[in-house]
């Protein structure tokens, strides 16, 4: 072996050690940030607490209600941002080629850029202040307008990675554009683009500063989508900003709860979009 | 030293039966008059006028780049989906000129089938594969009828037996060669007049080749067929009349045995004896 080959073997054996100690400082991280949070909210844990809603401090309590509320909230702002989303990307993708398709993606990438509080501002002067009170109405609002542009992104993004054989192939067959772009395309690109439904809704639910001026927050179960609404993230925010022990150990014990539902969502997810073809 | 005086024999007509039909073929199903083609300001194809009667199949040879693929997809209008593309000039099948304002091209790709060069069955079951021209035709709404229509078409594509068992299972678990008789049978099932083949079998080994070959000579007694081909040989083995393009133009079209062993032109003699090309 001589000398050039012996630097050769060591410079490949040095970058591949960063790499590796790269990968595990942030898997490291991530898996510390895990079990910390584990290992703090665990012990608050129980039947009662996941279901019953806030008390005063000193009387236990749960987040029932905030886990039902994260969970309207999260429904609430798919079925308004996830087909708006898709719109968006298969127009992208599909039919706004040139210019007016340029601007167009310009301005969703501005918008995936916009800080969530802004949303929250924004929802809060065109709906909150017009109804007059916080509902979880102008929450999923909110959440909507932060998946809309992450969920057209993607789905124009899976839609091009369609081959173009694909569409000729329908075209030649005699099928009209919207057919071919909703029988063959869209199904080819499925599993891309709910995984991309996906990251958006695990985005969204860690998402607290756009419910801040929206949702607002409730110590009570929600009983209509017309008044204000808890959920997960702004009930562990309350809890953490407040004095009291007690309330610290629910925000964990909310935290971790927090992360095992952004978990099953994903684990669903990937469930509901095995390939089948 | 003689260097090829006389062209290399190609066997011709080996498949054929006793009775070559070529040449003496009666009606003219596609006529194209002074086609010129652009992409964009490059100029593709210039001033093609060529007849191409009932029942036979007609090869397109000539180099790379030549225009034969292009000259083929202006005749189902495919290339209408290239953005920056032009035609000028007059196509027509059964004397409807199909560029005329107001033709109706979803109507046309439907009498005008096509073959691609690389297989694209779409990632939905063989059955779907074979069932998604008619469906968007509307050609039936019997279920028993589509599934009789769906094995007719596999039969006639030679692939029937192969798949008989698992009409319902992904086509993409077919092998490349049963992946485009999938494709040659899902055009074969909207019954179109006239069948483009770009390259059908470029991707193909030798068996699965003879047997799309051999498949294509059983066509003939139904379908008008224009095949576009690399191989020479190919061209000399399937196809009754041969038309050879270079830079574009159109140089020269002939019974594809004159073609082969004493052809008009001398630049077909120089291409087809492997002086250049």
């Amino acid at each position: 072996m001589n000398h050039s080959d012996r630097i050769r073997r060591m410079n490949s054996a040095v970058m591949t050690g960063l790499t590796a100690l790269c990968t595990l400082l942030a898997v490291g991280a991530l898996l510390i940030i895990l079990s910390y949070i584990a290992w703090q909210g665990i012990g608050s844990l129980s039947f009662q607490f996941l279901t019953d809603s806030p008390r005063p401090v000193g009387e236990g309590g749960g987040i029932g209600n905030a886990i039902l509320g994260s969970l309207v909230l999260l429904l609430l702002s798919s079925v308004i941002g996830l087909p708006l989303g898709i719109c968006v990307g298969v127009y992208l993708s599909e039919v706004g080629r040139g210019r007016v398709g340029n601007v167009v993606r310009f301005i969703v990438d501005t918008l995936t850029g916009i800080p969530s509080i802004v949303t929250g501002v924004f929802v809060y002067a065109v709906l909150v202040l017009p109804m007059r009170h916080f509902s979880a109405f102008a929450g999923g609002v909110a959440l909507a307008l932060i998946m809309v542009p992450i969920v057209a992104r993607t789905t124009e993004e899976m839609l091009k990675l369609v081959p173009h054989s694909l569409r000729e192939g329908a075209l030649a067959l005699g099928a009209p554009q919207w057919r071919v772009t909703l029988g063959v395309v869209i199904p080819a690109a499925a599993p891309g683009i709910a995984t991309g439904a996906m990251l958006a809704i695990a985005r969204v639910s860690g998402e607290t500063a756009p419910l801040l001026f929206t949702a607002f927050g409730s110590r009570f179960f929600p009983t209509s989508l017309n008044e204000p609404i808890a959920s997960l993230t702004v009930q562990i925010y309350n809890y953490a900003i407040s004095p009291y022990d007690e309330w610290h150990a629910q925000a964990w014990a909310a935290t971790l709860v927090l992360m095992t539902l952004v978990l099953g969502i994903n684990i669903m997810v990937r469930f509901l979009t095995r390939k089948k073809f | 030293m003689p260097v090829q005086t006389e062209p290399p024999k190609i066997e011709v007509g080996s498949r054929r039966g006793s009775a070559p039909a070529s040449g003496t073929s009666s009606s003219t199903k596609v006529a194209v008059r002074d086609l010129n083609f652009f992409y964009g300001r490059v100029q593709a194809l210039h001033n093609i006028s060529i007849e191409i009667p009932e029942r036979i199949v007609m090869a397109f040879i000539g180099p790379s780049g030549c225009g034969k693929s292009t000259f083929l997809r202006t005749l189902n209008r495919m290339n209408d989906v290239i953005p920056g593309t032009r035609v000028a000039g007059q196509v027509l099948i059964d004397d409807q000129d199909i560029y005329a304002p107001g033709a109706d091209v979803v109507e046309l790709r439907r009498r005008v089938g096509m073959v691609f060069q690389k297989s694209n069955p779409f990632p939905k079951s063989i059955f779907d594969n074979v069932a998604y021209g008619l469906r968007i035709n509307r050609v039936t709404s019997s279920g028993s009828e589509l599934a009789g229509r769906v094995e007719e078409a596999l039969k006639d594509a030679a692939l029937w037996n192969e798949v008989k068992d698992r009409l319902k299972t992904s086509a993409l678990s077919l092998s490349g060669g049963q992946q485009q008789r999938l494709c040659i049978a899902r055009a074969l099932a909207i019954r179109p007049e006239v069948l483009l083949m770009d390259e059908p079998a470029s991707a193909l080994d030798p068996i699965a080749t003879s047997k799309i070959e051999e498949l294509i000579f059983d066509l003939k007694k139904q379908y008008t067929i224009v095949i576009v081909t690399h191989n020479m040989q190919q061209a000399a083995r399937v196809s009754d009349t041969t038309a050879f393009f270079l830079l574009g133009k159109l140089i020269e079209v002939n019974a594809t045995e004159k073609m082969f062993t004493a052809p008009n032109e001398k630049l077909t003699e120089d291409y087809i004896t492997g002086r250049f090309g």
